[in-house]
């Protein structure tokens, strides 16, 4: 089944991964001010000044500090944070979950309802119906994911009481099982939506679109010539349709990640978000550097999944 | 350039060739500001950069400046109410908007004066050059732009300046690539083979035959990119990464967050400014994508198979 097309897009991803750490690298070696003087104090003797820089081994050539940096990170040795004095890996492993359910909550939410609504839409012919949502969509895509949350947050928490303002569970009584279950899900609802209403307009506006390609095509003709329902011939045109857009939203892999950030900071989600926001504050460079390494990670195998999504997808790719 | 050119005879032909391209775009003109959304787009970014260059005029306060009471709802005297500093908002808003409009213009101005000679050069020479070009794009494609932004502001300090620069030299590959696939159609057509009949010299074709006809595709993506940096910086400063010496729409917004339950202007006005100048952009570029495919809706060059390629309506990371 590997196509020569997939195993192409697979092995470009480990030079793809070098040079990120390689870029990384070079960033935090660009930048200035002396970590010796970071670590040692402003008016610190000589001699502590070379102890710290044996003890890190900054003494070393640049070349042989980057292979030690590169096996490091390659073994998940990230470094030990300067705030908390635990390895990066272990406070990121910590964080990354409650961001995963945010993200991937969000993703399948755009992806179903965007999907959906634009089949929808296509299938009613109501040019109002179509207007509407197009404007919508629109918007949705202009808006900015931590002003959306401030809208809602007004709106909706603020205003009503109905959901949550922040966090991922209630403060004031421990729950388990199915209880804590409902908890968790009442405050992601807030969160997972608006960080999913960027994603959902962009998925309506590709798929509905295409679609309105597709209907004009001699399939479709020739399916409808034929009697077939309306609803399978959407069905059949959807198939060709998603390739793209599949495409399209593996690539934004990184946009939904940063907007988690925000969206996190905006409803007080426990995930990455905050850690990136204290981190910064505390100037926590090894955290911070975990994170963009995640980050980058992230994009990479986003795309890898992307690839083989559209292998599957689309038999044209395998038998290339 | 157009004078250089040896024989007069060759000259005048020459310069007749460059006509396609000239009334090419002037008939996409009109029909930008026949669409509707092209329209829209105009007049939302004209709106906005008539507010920002009148700045001082329709706020003439310090938007740094404490002007009057502190939390002040919207009244006569501040239109979008004050902060808690008692800071005008209307002043904020309006400096504001033109720092985010500032990042945009710049930005895509950097991104395009590095994507679209790679794209032009790497479509132009094919081969070798093509791969090796278009390796270097994908892999700045998956640079995760906004975390390396947020690294580099902390390692740096921050600043628009640097800020800019960066966004910059991360945003261009999506103008490359669709640099690249425009002159890899037209430098097939006849009025090219033409351009190389008449002796003209490779480069010549390509920057003064090929480009000028590549353009108004990649104005479109060009004018989404602009958005998404806007976006960007706003986040950014959201975070409170912002340069700390000039006013931005995302510090507002980030200001805003302790004072919701009190003071919902903070909030409603500098977010409603971001979705405007982005509003405008986007459908900026959907009207000149309609202009250019007056028989799709929307949809990129080749329909769907332009976004798969990533170079289609939209697309951004």
């Amino acid at each position: 089944m590997p196509s020569r097309y997939l195993l192409r897009r697979l092995l470009l991803v480990p030079p793809t991964v070098a040079a990120l750490l390689v870029l990384s690298f070079c960033v935090i070696h660009l930048a200035p001010g002396d970590p010796v003087v970071a670590l040692g104090g402003e008016h610190g003797d000589a001699a502590h000044y070379a102890f710290i820089r044996a003890r890190f081994g900054l003494d070393r050539p640049l070349p042989d500090q980057l292979v030690t940096y590169v096996t490091n990170v390659l073994r998940g040795d990230l470094g030990v944070s300067f705030v908390h004095g635990r390895p990066v890996a272990s406070i990121i492993a910590d964080r990354l979950p409650a961001t995963l359910l945010l993200v991937s909550t969000a993703l399948l939410l755009s992806s179903v309802a965007g999907v959906g609504l634009a089949a929808l839409v296509t299938r009613l012919r109501r040019p109002s119906a179509d207007l509407t949502l197009n404007l919508a969509a629109l918007l949705g895509y202009a808006t900015p994911s931590f002003w959306l949350g401030q809208l809602v947050l007004l709106a909706l928490a603020v205003g009503t009481g109905l959901f949550p303002v922040q966090g991922m569970t209630d403060a004031r009584r421990s729950s388990t099982g199915i209880s804590h279950l409902v908890d968790v899900l009442h405050h992601l609802a807030l969160p997972a939506l608006v960080l999913a209403a960027n994603e959902l307009a962009l998925t309506f506006r590709l798929v509905r679109t295409g679609l309105r390609e597709a209907l004009e095509t001699d399939y479709v003709r020739t399916a409808r010539a034929k009697g077939m329902p309306e609803q399978v011939v959407i069905r059949h045109a959807l198939r060709n349709v998603l390739l793209p857009v599949a495409t399209v939203i593996g690539s934004r892999a990184g946009m939904l990640f940063s907007g988690a950030v925000l969206v996190e900071v905006v409803f007080a989600w426990p995930g990455l978000g905050r850690l990136l926001l204290s981190s910064l504050l505390a100037r926590d460079y090894p955290v911070l550097l975990g994170m963009v390494l995640l980050a980058s990670g992230g994009v990479v195998l986003a795309n890898v999944i992307t690839d083989l999504v559209y292998a599957w997808l689309d038999p044209r790719v395998r038998y290339q | 350039m157009r004078g250089s050119i040896h024989a007069s005879a060759t000259s005048s032909r020459s310069a007749a060739l460059l006509e396609p391209a000239a009334s090419v775009t002037r008939v996409e003109l009109s029909r930008l500001l026949r669409s509707g959304s092209g329209r829209a787009g105009l007049l939302l970014l004209c709106g906005l950069l008539a507010g920002t260059v009148l700045a001082s005029r329709i706020a003439p306060a310090d938007p740094f400046a404490s002007v009057g009471r502190a939390l002040s709802p919207p009244t006569l005297a501040h239109p979008m109410g004050t902060d808690d500093l008692g800071r005008d908002l209307l002043a904020g808003v309006a400096h504001g908007t033109r720092t985010s409009l500032v990042v945009a213009l710049t930005v895509t101005l950097l991104a395009a004066a590095i994507g679209i000679p790679l794209g032009a050069i790497a479509a132009w020479r094919g081969r070798l050059v093509d791969d090796a070009l278009m390796r270097v794009t994908e892999f700045i494609q998956v640079v995760p732009r906004f975390f390396l932004a947020v690294m580099v502001i902390a390692l740096f300090g921050p600043g628009l300046d640097r800020l800019i620069v960066l966004l910059g030299f991360t945003s261009w590959p999506v103008i490359a690539r669709v640099a690249r696939a425009e002159v890899l159609s037209l430098k097939e057509r006849e009025f090219a083979e033409a351009a190389r009949a008449l002796g003209a010299r490779p480069l010549r074709i390509l920057f003064r035959v090929l480009l000028p006809n590549a353009l108004p595709a990649v104005v479109v993506v060009a004018s989404l990119n602009a958005a998404t940096a806007i976006l960007l910086e706003a986040g950014l400063s959201f975070l409170g990464l912002g340069d700390p010496d000039v006013v931005s729409l995302g510090y507002l917004a980030n200001n805003a967050q302790g004072f919701l339950r009190v003071a919902w202007w903070m909030a409603a006005f500098p977010g409603a400014a971001i979705a405007a100048a982005v509003l405008g952009l986007n459908l900026l570029g959907d009207g000149v994508n309609d202009a250019l495919n007056p028989r799709g809706p929307s949809g990129g060059h080749d329909g769907t198979q332009d976004i798969a390629q990533g170079g289609g309506t939209w697309q951004s990371s």
